[in-house]
């Protein structure tokens, strides 16, 4: 055996995991029959969640939401994934903390394993914060005189030393979240699983939550990080894998992973056409013709004054009820949801989209988006269900607009909104 | 450079895990969770109550209050020889202790959805820990009736005769856990698909009590063939009498104990198997 292959603390092999669509459990007795009956009379299961639209992760009733991904991990790395939603992360994570079992493959691993998939689970209300802390400790793998040792240094670390012996029901969620990551802090385990912490806790706490997650990986320990917030993701881990549609798509240094990942987006241009019938994304009630971002008068490229037409061309075949609707999810650079809209928002209570081929469009006003990469995600929706989803659509880069006199530079936030301002009262 | 043949792999995750065999290493290592969930459930069920812990042995006093009056005083249904009230007691106790470990455990799954789906550790820790607490509370019901006979025997003219049999009362002790669990188990293995099945067990076990000699005795029912097959089918029936026959003298009904044994490993065996093929694919059905 080689030095490395005695550092390897992970390996997966082949892995993949498949979900039988259709037959995803009932509820109930009742739900069952009604999904079969929905599945006799050949209309869609209405429990059938909607996946990705990637047809290649689909073979029949199957979908594989992870497929073929190997990888190896050494000792005292720290490895981020990243990918899209739905990209086969969690399932990944869901495998690795052994909440699920492949469907086939292997995965082997050296060492106590903890994951953290979400802080503060198994949190007993009526318990108080100490009681708690042995609680969670204890379901998270430790053993009792490790927790009772460390009772101090977790506490310390929470920042809620008046409360710790009050019940935890009247906590709020902030400190439930502080308290369940401290706990989670102190577990040191050969292998740290995250997903998303840091998603949570005010600004404070996460600095301190980073600090401590780099601490840990300096004295040895392997961690494994998913994230959409690639500025974590960088600043954390050495090497990142990118799922896509439930493979690796990439695996390599941090740097070059994120620098590709948020170059894909700006590589969409700002307009997409779809020719012809077999490639344009849509089902047998609506289609998707065309996405285009312009602004609304003159040209070049779009400024913060600008204000910005996103206009999609839809085919509505006309079938059924015509209970749909068109809607948006705008992300930022760093991958961050800004907001979401619809059609409908905009539009009388009645209204139903044309049959035949249109065009829908919303105005983004000017002074609201700050400046930076955007990438649309387009949504149709069916009697308010989401019907599918298209990833791939569209990008745009919104600029700075030059003031005349003093560069001011860019604003904080996702938004930069012009407020009105005023003094007195 | 394949590692795959290194021997000294701590955790292996296949597509397929051998279902007959838990992992009892494993689960020795979570020990520790075991006696902390076993207290948890001890010490957040009365927080917030005047009573507290006496609720333990009032729910039990107050339920064997009302069957001696109904069944014993205005139906006549105890039989003579011994206390009303000490024989629904020796009655309750066990049939509460059976029924809350069969209750408890069936909801397992549904209960722990939130943890289960979020950290791994040998599920089994949760239906045992909530037997091993439901045993607790059994255990301070069984020192309330021995409290109670010492009482009849003190301030009234009660001689307390116990079987020498007593001594296989932890034997009927453990019957009775494993049976309840294996039953819990089986169960909540099925709700976890069928929900339904959720409300049929709770109701079916109120029933099963009027299929039991807890609130009449077995010679009530002699005369009649039919009832007393149905009784005999009770596994818990034979666990009922032979509680009363080392308590209060009596031949203990060691055939029906077999036959009792005999059900519990079934149950136990299938409430195993299918509970651990249910905790693999639990995550993606919920």
């Amino acid at each position: 055996m080689t030095d490395r292959s005695r550092n390897i603390v992970i390996k997966a092999d082949h892995v993949g995991k498949c979900y039988r669509l259709g037959r995803a459990g009932g509820g109930s007795l009742s739900e069952e029959l009604g999904g079969w009956l929905a599945r006799l009379r050949g209309k869609p299961d209405p429990r059938i969640p909607i996946g990705s639209s990637a047809d290649t992760q689909r073979t029949g009733n199957d979908f594989w939401a992870l497929r073929d991904v190997s990888f190896d991990v050494a000792r005292g790395e720290t490895l981020g994934i990243v990918g899209r939603n739905g990209a086969g992360k969690s399932t990944l994570l869901k495998l690795l903390s052994r909440i699920t079992l492949p469907t086939e493959g292997e995965i082997r691993m050296r060492g106590r394993m903890s994951s953290l998939l979400e802080v503060g689970t198994g949190f007993n209300p009526e318990l108080t914060g100490r009681e708690n802390i042995l609680l969670n400790g204890a379901i998270l793998g430790m053993k009792k005189a490790e927790i009772i040792h460390k009772m101090d240094e977790i506490i310390a670390f929470s920042g809620i030393l008046h409360h710790i012996d009050s019940p935890v029901k009247r906590y709020s969620s902030g400190m439930k979240v502080r308290l369940g990551f401290s706990v989670a802090a102190h577990l040191e385990p050969e292998i740290l699983v995250i997903d998303e912490v840091l998603a949570v806790g005010d600004a404070e706490f996460q600095r301190k939550c980073l600090g401590k997650m780099k601490d840990v990986s300096l004295t040895g320990r392997t961690i494994l990080f998913v994230s959409h917030n690639m500025t974590a993701v960088r600043s954390l881990c050495s090497r990142v894998i990118w799922l896509q549609d439930g493979r690796i798509h990439m695996d390599g240094p941090a740097d070059e992973v994120v620098r590709e990942y948020l170059a894909m987006y700006s590589r969409m241009g700002s307009q997409r056409v779809w020719t012809s019938d077999t490639e344009a994304p849509g089902n047998e009630l609506l289609r998707i013709r065309h996405m285009v971002a312009e602004r609304t008068h003159g040209t070049g490229p779009f400024t913060t004054a600008d204000d910005l037409r996103l206009r999609i061309g839809i085919d509505n075949l006309g079938i059924g009820d015509n209970d749909l609707n068109v809607g948006i999810h705008v992300y930022n650079g760093e991958d961050v949801l800004a907001f979401s809209s619809s059609w409908r928002d905009g539009s009388p209570d009645q209204a139903v989209l044309p049959k035949g081929p249109s065009d829908v469009w919303c105005v983004i006003p000017r002074e609201l988006l700050n400046s930076g990469d955007y990438r649309v995600v387009l949504n149709v929706f069916r009697q308010s269900k989401l019907m599918f989803q298209v990833d791939e659509t569209i990008a745009f880069e919104v600029h700075d607009q030059k003031r005349e006199g003093a560069w001011y530079g860019r604003r904080k936030g996702v938004f930069r909104p012009k407020l009105n301002w005023g003094t007195g009262s | 450079m394949s590692t795959t043949d290194a021997p000294d792999w701590d955790i292996v995750i296949r597509p397929e895990q051998a279902w007959w065999k838990p992992d009892l290493k494993e689960f020795w290592h979570y020990r520790d969770l075991l006696s902390l969930l076993v207290r948890r459930d001890l010490t957040a069920q009365y927080k917030q109550t005047v009573l507290g812990p006496a609720w333990l042995v009032v729910q039990p006093l107050l339920t064997t209050i009302t069957y001696t009056v109904m069944f014993g005083i205005v139906a006549r249904l105890s039989p003579p020889g011994i206390p009303p009230l000490l024989f629904y007691l020796s009655g309750i106790v066990p049939w509460t202790y059976f029924s809350g470990v069969l209750n408890k455990t069936s909801r397992t799954f549904v209960a722990n959805s939130a943890v289960l789906t979020k950290v791994y550790f040998p599920r089994l820790i949760m239906p045992v820990s909530t037997t091993l607490s439901t045993l607790f509370s059994f255990v301070v019901q069984l020192g309330l009736l021995v409290l109670i006979i010492f009482c009849y025997t003190v301030f009234g003219d009660f001689r307390w005769t116990p079987s020498l049999e007593i001594v296989f009362l932890p034997v009927l002790v453990l019957i009775m856990s494993l049976l309840g669990l294996g039953s819990g188990i089986l169960v909540s293995a099925m709700t976890n698909k069928y929900r339904d099945l959720g409300f049929l067990v709770g109701f079916g076990v109120q029933l099963l009590m009027f299929a039991s000699p807890v609130i009449f005795p077995m010679e009530l029912v002699a005369k009649n063939p039919t009832m007393l097959a149905v009784l005999e089918l009770n596994p818990m029936t034979p666990v009922i009498n032979a509680m009363r026959a080392m308590f209060f003298g009596g031949t203990v009904p060691w055939a029906g104990l077999a036959y009792t044994a005999a059900f519990t490993a079934v149950m136990m065996l299938a409430g195993l198997a299918l509970f651990q093929k249910v905790e693999r694919s639990f995550a993606d059905v919920v």
